[in-house]
């Protein structure tokens, strides 16, 4: 599934603040994407995979002990790396398309 | 009554409050979205990703804005601005206030003329919300820069210096040729080339290096507004796609216009590349690793893979795109230096130190080409001698960059392209930049160009201080960072403690 452009894989990915209501997520998402990087930079945290990045709401939940709507990834991200497959009340999923 | 899932919830607000015309027609309605040659059969196709609802809108909106400000606010109880690394940081918010900033208010205009005149309820409630997401980013860009006003020169009247400063004339033009446009050429140059690939690379790099530099405020707005912009980017890509999927006959208009949007971007980053090995006394990422990771492998890697489905292939004049990263930041840089007395910010010469690391950074340009002749700058500022060009630079007729670029791998051999175009000669600056005036000659012809502005007697007279005067610029906005009134009050704010 993963196609190889230039001799590197297709990622996907999203760049968060380095917030502390962030890092719940961050876990979350670490969790969900068993073979996602982190980069760390000043104020944010860049998170890259493939084939595809999936937040899940039931993960960010139980990580943060309280109840989480996927509109609050709004205020989490600073960029998008790839096609948002579907967003709705459950998860977030992004990936290439074609 | 069960509660409504996302997906009805954006139905019924955005598709479920639109209607039918009844005593207009269509095209009556919506006279703009035709002349271009783009066939849209169904409006209806185009979603939103986020479906994004008014009153979620608002809520996340308000969010943001709440954080944000309180970040603001407290950075400027505690006096933040003495945390930065170097009163020289500050010449980046002189750039991005005068520079960005009025972009910013010139989206929220244009987004709101698209709110009016897209003929699909999805598209125009996307670009409505776009619309005030800019005016918030130029407000909160304003309020957020506005505290170092009272310290640091040269952030005073930004709007005056983008309407009237030469170098600003590179961003305001950008804009002004997007606008000029028609809606759908507008959507491909600013939700496309401006958000997806040019807001990543002046956001997020330079955002944390503005974290990295002490400045929490402005990488608070950076992120808050590129957290928009990551919307922004979703949609803009939302609608390239709608438009290929929509008619063939897309396909070769819409070729064009991201081969002319995306080298016009480029060349804007030109000052971004700067900001980024220049303006950031302390060093997070240089231009060509950022360059690497958000254009070359999120874009061209990522994103043109996709858009091959629909038969787009990438840009054209990338590959010299790709060639220049590795001396593009210092070209411009030069640019900067060497006309810095007629400017509202103050350049030098690097310290050493950071000479060495963009050594480390670009190994194969920055010693043999950029080192020796910053050595020489430096020699004679300090026999107080400092260079300053006297003359006025030629301009590229479309980037209006002075045309201090090089043929492409080659940084020592000056570059420069001219058409003739009806017994008159027009310069530009780069194959990119010559293919875009000869497809339009008649557009880049009316450019407002502010050197032949200054010879025409359009800009306040025929000297420099009276030019400087024309532009709004004051005493200790212009010339040398270290002879600076900005580089004297740092260092009397960072005397041994004990002393006022």
């Amino acid at each position: 599934m993963a196609e190889r452009t230039a001799g590197r894989v297709r990622q996907v990915g999203v760049d968060l603040q380095d917030t502390e209501d962030n890092r719940g997520l961050i876990e979350a998402i670490e969790r969900d994407n068993a073979d996602a990087t982190l980069r760390r930079m000043p104020g944010m945290v860049k998170i890259q995979t493939h084939p595809q990045l999936t937040v899940r709401r039931s993960t960010v939940e139980e990580i943060l002990g309280r109840p989480w709507d996927t509109n609050e990834f709004q205020l989490a991200i600073i960029s998008i790396s790839g096609n948002v497959a579907e967003w709705d009340e459950d998860e977030i999923v992004i990936r290439w398309e074609h | 009554m069960a509660k409504a899932s996302m997906r009805e919830r954006y139905t019924e607000l955005t598709r479920g409050l639109a209607w039918e015309p009844t005593y207009v027609s269509h095209e009556q309605l919506y006279p703009h979205t035709r002349f271009e040659g783009i066939k849209i059969h169904d409006w209806d196709a185009w979603e939103d990703p986020f479906r994004l609802t008014v009153d979620a809108y608002a809520k996340y909106q308000s969010e943001k804005d709440k954080r944000l400000y309180a970040v603001v606010d407290s950075f400027a109880q505690g006096q933040g601005h003495l945390n930065a690394t170097d009163a020289r940081y500050f010449n980046s918010l002189r750039l991005f206030l005068q520079g960005v900033t009025p972009l910013e208010y010139a989206a929220h205009r244009h987004f709101a003329y698209l709110a009016r005149h897209l003929d699909g309820p999805g598209p125009r409630f996307a670009s409505l919300c776009q619309s005030i997401d800019e005016l918030r980013h130029n407000q909160t860009e304003t309020h957020a820069i506005s505290m170092y006003n009272k310290y640091y020169d040269g952030l005073h009247n930004p709007n005056l210096m983008h309407d009237r400063v030469w170098y600003l004339s590179v961003p305001k033009s950008f804009f002004d040729d997007g606008i000029s446009a028609g809606p759908f050429e507008f959507m491909t140059a600013i939700s496309f080339s401006f958000e997806y690939f040019l807001t990543n690379l002046l956001f997020v790099p330079f955002m944390s290096g503005a974290s990295f530099n002490g400045d929490l405020s402005t990488m608070s707005f950076g992120f808050s507004a590129q957290s928009d912009e990551s919307r922004h980017m979703t949609l803009g890509l939302e609608c390239i796609k709608f438009i290929l999927e929509q008619d063939e006959d897309n396909v070769p208009i819409m070729q064009d216009w991201i081969d002319k949007w995306f080298w016009r971007g480029y060349r804007l980053l030109g000052l971004v590349a700067c900001m980024q090995d220049y303006f950031l006394p302390k060093k997070v990422m240089s231009w060509k690793e950022a360059f690497e990771l958000y254009l070359e492998q999120q874009m061209l890697e990522g994103l043109f893979p996709d858009l091959d489905y629909y038969g787009i292939r990438p840009p054209r004049h990338v590959e010299q795109a790709i060639a220049e990263k590795e001396y593009v930041s210092h070209q411009v840089f030069w640019v900067l230096y060497q006309f810095s007395h007629a400017a509202s910010f103050t350049t030098t010469i690097p310290h050493d130190e950071e000479m060495d690391w963009m050594a480390r950074q670009y190994p194969d340009t920055f010693n043999r080409y950029y080192r020796p002749m910053y050595l020489k700058a430096r020699a004679m500022q300090q026999a107080g001698k400092r260079f300053f060009n006297g003359g006025l630079p030629m301009l590229c007729q479309v980037c209006q960059i002075p045309m201090g670029f090089t043929e492409i791998g080659k940084p020592a051999l000056q570059a420069q392209r001219f058409s003739i175009h009806q017994g008159e000669r027009y310069n530009t600056c780069s194959d990119g930049c010559q293919w875009i005036f000869e497809r339009e000659p008649e557009k880049y012809r009316q450019a407002w160009l502010p050197v032949h502005q200054i010879y025409q007697g359009n800009c306040g007279g025929p000297t420099l201080p009276e030019v400087m005067e024309w532009y709004g610029l004051q005493p200790g906005d212009s010339g040398e960072y270290l002879d600076s009134q900005d580089a004297k009050n740092w260092e009397l704010w960072h005397q041994p403690e004990g002393v006022s």
